[in-house]
């Protein structure tokens, strides 16, 4: 039992087997980050290197520690502080860390479709963690396994994913994640942030977040990415904090038991209050414990084998 | 479940039966009793699948004779194992289930057919990463022989001579739906 691919780039190219297969996986290094010697000697001798060109703290830690765990040897590059302000392109660097013989790179940019790119020009694996608007497939991962851990199956739960849709690589990729495990995903935003067409990805869209609440077992919240928006998306942050953020009224919709993510980092008082995120369906910080155990998961299945030539 | 039994294919030989495993084990919880003196800060650790079945066998045996249950847990030895990263295909990942902490405890590792010790090495270093166990025992239901390191049982249920060609099977009630232990000739 293996992946039998190279790379990590998307959720869309994985079947239900597979994405099963990284979950499974993953419940199983959970147990590692609870032990005293948080480390096995899996991948030793392996060279992980994470390319960051976007900031990030949770996803790069997350990667970072995960590599550790697993005792291969992780390196960061934060691009402000690399030959890219000099110049160099993507092609060119890739070519020069692969000339280092690492095994597998880890790589965030703001333009979709890098990774894929990037895999092209290098023999060892490619991850990605994230590209523009486009995928983000360990963190949909993360939020299927915690899914997963809290209510014991995903299969025939009804997700409600509310933000903004347009921008987020979060939204595409756990759409992919939950729909072909047999969950029924409604996405919800303002209009502005409803990209249309988004139902051909196999899910319900609507702008009436109350009508995506009613009877959901997972709401995720979407992050404002402020830093996105060159122009502005809605009046004031006051009204979509009214009409979109999620706060314990507007809960009530939901099943009893219905469960919250959000991918963080969380902007308080705007997509969610601040007694929803710490209240007790809140799983935003079993989110982060379970990110470093599928990403411990996904460098095995990845690395853990002898190459296919 | 359909199966065939009694040796209906001449490459298959039963070995042990269900009543014959079940006599070895009994035999096995007396002879761990017996050296350790009891079953005080006893641990018995099975290595998944069918070693922690077998562990938990040989706890609820050691219960009918002494009248204390052990703790029984699992040690997975997959992500310790030394050929990953040589072979093409990848064993899947178990469970692992320490049930209390190990330090200064008498483990008695239980797996079903020992063969090159190479697992054992493995759930071996996998333990002392969670501890520094008194000592640890290793009990086997078959040892078929070929060792390709320093190891040896400390409690085997049948020693059963084998070509290194040869298959050995353990089945069990709890995970094959019937007990059982038949070697394999060798196909070609």
């Amino acid at each position: 039992m293996r992946l039998k691919r190279k790379d990590l780039l998307g959720i869309e190219e994985l079947s239900a087997e597979e994405i099963t297969l990284i979950l499974t996986t993953a419940e199983s290094f959970r147990e590692v980050s609870e032990r005293e010697i948080k480390k096995v000697p899996t991948l030793r001798g392996r060279t992980v290197i994470n390319l960051f060109y976007e900031p990030s703290t949770r996803t790069r830690t997350s990667f970072e520690i995960a590599a550790k765990r697993m005792s291969a040897d992780a390196v960061n590059i934060s691009v402000s502080a690399s030959s890219v302000v000099k110049g160099e392109t993507l092609k060119d660097t890739a070519r020069n860390l692969e000339a280092m013989r690492p095994d597998c790179i880890v790589i965030r940019h703001a333009s979709a479709g890098t990774p894929h790119m990037l895999a092209g020009y290098v023999g060892c694996s490619v991850i990605n963690a994230g590209d523009g608007a486009h995928e983000h497939p360990s963190q949909a991962l993360l939020d299927m396994l915690t899914v997963k851990e809290k209510k014991g199956r995903i299969e025939g739960l009804k997700v409600a994913i509310i933000g903004d849709i347009t921008h987020s690589r979060v939204a595409r990729s756990n759409i992919y994640g939950f729909t072909r495990l047999g969950a029924s995903v409604t996405v919800a935003g303002p209009p502005t942030m409803l990209p249309p067409g988004i139902e051909a990805l196999g899910c319900k869209a609507t702008t009436n977040m109350e009508a995506a609440l009613k009877d959901t077992d997972v709401v995720m919240m979407l992050r404002i990415q402020l830093e996105r928006q060159k122009e502005s998306f809605f009046p004031t942050i006051r009204e979509y904090s009214r009409l979109y953020g999620l706060n314990e009224e507007k809960l009530r919709k939901a099943k009893p038991d219905a469960v919250i993510l959000h991918p963080g980092p969380i902007n308080r008082g705007v997509e969610i209050s601040s007694e929803v995120a710490d209240g007790p369906y809140s799983l935003i910080l079993d989110q982060v414990t379970n990110g470093v155990a599928v990403r411990m998961a996904v460098f095995y299945l990845l690395l853990g084998a002898a190459r296919e030539e | 479940m359909l199966r065939f039994r009694g040796g209906v294919s001449p490459m298959k030989k039963i070995m042990m039966d269900d009543k014959a495993i079940e006599r070895a084990l009994a035999r096995v919880a007396h002879e761990i009793i017996e050296r350790n003196k009891g079953t005080e800060q006893l641990v018995i650790l099975g290595i998944p699948t069918r070693g922690y079945h077998l562990a938990v066998r040989l706890q609820k045996k050691i219960e009918e004779i002494e009248g204390v249950k052990p703790p029984t847990g699992a040690v997975d030895a997959t992500l310790y194992r030394d050929d990953l990263g040589i072979k093409k295909d990848q064993p899947p990942l178990k469970k692992m289930d320490i049930p209390i902490s190990i330090d200064g405890k008498t483990i008695i590792m239980v797996d079903d057919v020992l063969f090159t010790g190479r697992t054992t090495r493995a759930a071996m270093n996998a333990l002392m990463d969670f501890g520094r166990p008194l000592s640890i025992q290793l009990a086997v239901l078959v040892d078929r022989g070929h060792r390709e390191l320093p190891i040896k049982a400390d409690y085997v249920g049948k020693n059963i001579p084998t070509s290194r060609k040869e298959g050995v099977k353990v089945h069990l009630e709890e995970t094959d739906g019937v007990s059982e232990v038949v070697t394999e000739a060798a196909v070609d």
